[in-house]
Order: structure tokens, then sequence, then C-alpha cells
């Protein structure tokens, strides 16, 4: 019963806001983010599943989405953006600023 | 070339500033410049050893582990920086009154280097890491450009350290009698800024989700980051005061709260001690 709880307690922990948000997925590679387009949906949590397809690490970072992540080299992480507003939010991969460039449209 | 100088520049600027501020906040104190330096040693230590884990430090708490420990890291810095204002307005006055009677500030000056070389580390092994991260992937990828990412590397920390250098100078210019209080005020502020930042890798780790609403924006004034003079100035003052081109209010709350919680500690420290002085005047 208390492992019970505890595990229903670390789950409310680990499992915070972004459980329900829809994922839009966008992929690395040769250093450019497929698609560069992202469209996500106003006023509520979302989640981008980032897969680096590169063989080195990109660092997604965004001051207007207010989020910076690292990903590994053939690796995946989740990118997850606050409730935006409608509009236009550029993102770029800061290590290769030159070509990984891209933009969240809140709809 | 162009691309490492401007990373390794960016990411510089942001340690060495805080470098610069500890060092002026320390000045008279011996051994000071042996504590940074450990700092600094550690600090790359730990940028190599969080490149090198990047991968899996991300996978960890249901992948929000890279925000938590940055969030952590952060924290850690703010409760060094913190300690080391209250300490100081209790202990160090002597220090600031009068550069000539060092001696007998010595000790207490000494205590909080442990507390400032911990801020220095972790202000190099966070901007440290994306430098490692940054500089393998060119590396790896071999070829011509190799030696010319080096070079565009080598001159972006010469000028990261140049303007690091020149606020240093400037702090130094201060009168003695107030670079106490400048350098406090200078800590508070980058302690806020700091706690500020980490509220940001909380909401992004999902685990603060209220007051998420910017509340203005002046990145048409000042933008936070860009190309050009005023994104690197932005960026500084984004390193030194925390300044966010469009806060939002949990990040504006937690810049408040840093800011009066140590103003108000340091108030109350500075005036125990006082208190205790005037009770046992053979005490000093």
């Amino acid at each position: 019963m208390r492992v019970a709880v505890f595990l229903g307690f670390a789950c409310l922990l680990a499992a915070p806001a972004f459980a329900d948000a829809p994922a839009a997925s966008v992929t690395l590679k040769g250093h450019k983010f497929l698609p560069a387009e992202i469209h996500v949906r106003a006023n509520q949590p979302n989640v981008i599943a980032l897969t680096n397809g590169d063989d080195t690490a990109e660092e997604f970072d965004s001051t207007a989405l207010k989020v910076e992540k690292v990903v590994a080299g053939h690796d995946s992480g989740d990118v997850r953006l606050r409730p935006l507003a409608p509009g236009r939010y550029p993102f770029m991969g800061e290590f290769h600023s030159d070509t990984a460039q891209g933009v969240v449209i809140a709809e | 070339m162009l691309p490492a100088l401007v990373i390794v520049f960016r990411e510089a600027i942001e340690a060495g500033l805080i470098v610069g501020i500890v060092l002026a906040a320390t000045r008279g104190v011996p051994n000071r410049g042996l504590w940074v330096a450990y700092g600094v040693v550690a600090g790359v230590a730990g940028a190599c050893a969080v490149a090198g884990f990047a991968g899996r430090l991300a996978n960890l708490f249901h992948g929000t582990g890279q925000e938590l420990f940055n969030a952590s890291v952060l924290g850690l810095a703010v409760l060094m920086l913190a300690w080391h204002n209250i300490w100081m307005s209790s202990h160090g006055r002597a220090l600031a009154a009068d550069l000539k009677k060092v001696g007998a500030a010595v000790a207490s000056g000494e205590r909080t280097l442990t507390a400032l070389a911990i801020v220095v580390g972790v202000a190099v092994l966070r901007e440290g890491s994306e430098v490692v991260l940054f500089l393998y992937g060119i590396a790896s990828q071999g070829g011509t450009t190799q030696s010319a990412m080096l070079v565009g590397g080598g001159l972006g920390l010469l000028g990261g350290g140049a303007l690091s250098a020149l606020m240093y100078l400037g702090l130094l210019a201060v009168p003695p009698g107030r670079l106490f209080a400048v350098t406090s005020a200078l800590i508070t502020l980058l302690a806020a800024g700091m706690a500020s930042q980490a509220t940001l890798f909380l909401q992004q780790a999902g685990y603060l989700n209220a007051l998420l609403t910017p509340l203005w924006d002046t990145s048409w004034l000042l933008p936070q980051e860009g190309p050009g003079i005023a994104g690197i100035l932005g960026r500084m003052m984004h390193t030194l005061v925390g300044y966010t081109d469009s806060p939002d209010g949990a990040q504006l709350i937690a810049y408040a709260a840093t800011v009066l919680a140590i103003g108000v500690l340091m108030q109350i420290a500075g005036r125990t001690h006082s208190r205790s002085h005037r009770a046992v005047p053979h005490a000093a």
C-alpha cells in the first residue's frame, strides 16, 4: 500500500503538465530542421519531439520560446513548450545556426 | 571560423563577467587567485563530463534531467552568492572600510572564497559544456575547417576575456570604500538573474506551470540576444543583472524574492554584528 502511494506520488511528480500535450516531430539532418516550420496549437502546452539524425550534438535554442535543450548526436529529446499566444516564434540549432533555423507557429 | 568565434565569445563573456565580479568582490583577500583558478579548473573538468554524458543526462527523470540539472546548478550558485553577501555584510566591514587593515579581515574573507570558487566553477561548467559540445562536434567532422575553427574559438575566448577584464578594471576604479557596496549590489542582482533563469528551466521541465505569460516585451529596445552590438549588450546585461526582454510572472517573482531575501538578510546580519561589537568592545 505504502509503495503504491509512493509510486503514485512519484508519477505525479515525474509526469508534469506535459503528459497530455500533443507532440510535433522534428528531425535534424545535415544540420537542418525538417520540417523547419512547426505548427502547434496556441494557448496550451506543446511538446516537440526532436530527433537528432546528425553525428554531433545540437542545442535547440530559442529566446522567444524560452527554451534551450541539448540533444546528443543520434539521440532524441522532448522540447516542452509553454502555452503560446498565437504568433511566430523563431528557433535555431545553436551549434550550426547558419543552417539550423526554424520557426514555431502557434495558431 | 565565424561560428566558433561567436559561440566561444558569447560563452566566454558569460563566464568571464561572473569571474570578474568575484575577483572584484574579493579584492585584497590573499589566495583569491588560487581559489578562482580552482573554480575555473573544476568548471572545465565538469563541463567536459557534462558534455560527455549529455545524452544520458537529458534522459534522466522522464527526459527532464537536463532541465533539472541546469536548475539545480543555478540554484546552488544563487545560494553561494547569497551566503557570500550575507557573510561579508557581518564580517567584511573592516575590509570595506580600510583596505590597509586587510590583515584583520583575511580570515573572514577566506571563508567565503570556497563559496565564490563554487560559483565560478558552476558558471564555467554551464557555459563551458556548450563550448565543449560544439568544439567536439567540429573536431569529429574533421577536414580543413578544423584549424580555422580553432583560430575562431581562440579569438572568441580572447574577445570574451578582454571584455570581462574591462569590466573588472572598471570595478577596480571604484573607490575602495564603495567597492564593497558596489560588488554586493552586483552579486545580489547576479543571483537574482540566476534565480529567474532557474525558474525557466523548471518551467521547461513542466514543474512550474503558473504565471507563464510574458508581462512585457522590450526586445525592440534591447534584445536579450541576437546579432550586432545591441545583442551583445543585451546578453551582457542578461548575465550581469538578469535582464530579460520578456519576463513572465514567475521569473519576476523569483527575481524580486531573491533581491529582497538577500537584502533583508544582509541588513539583519550587519545589525547583529554591530550590536555584538558594542556589547563586547574588545572583540575587535
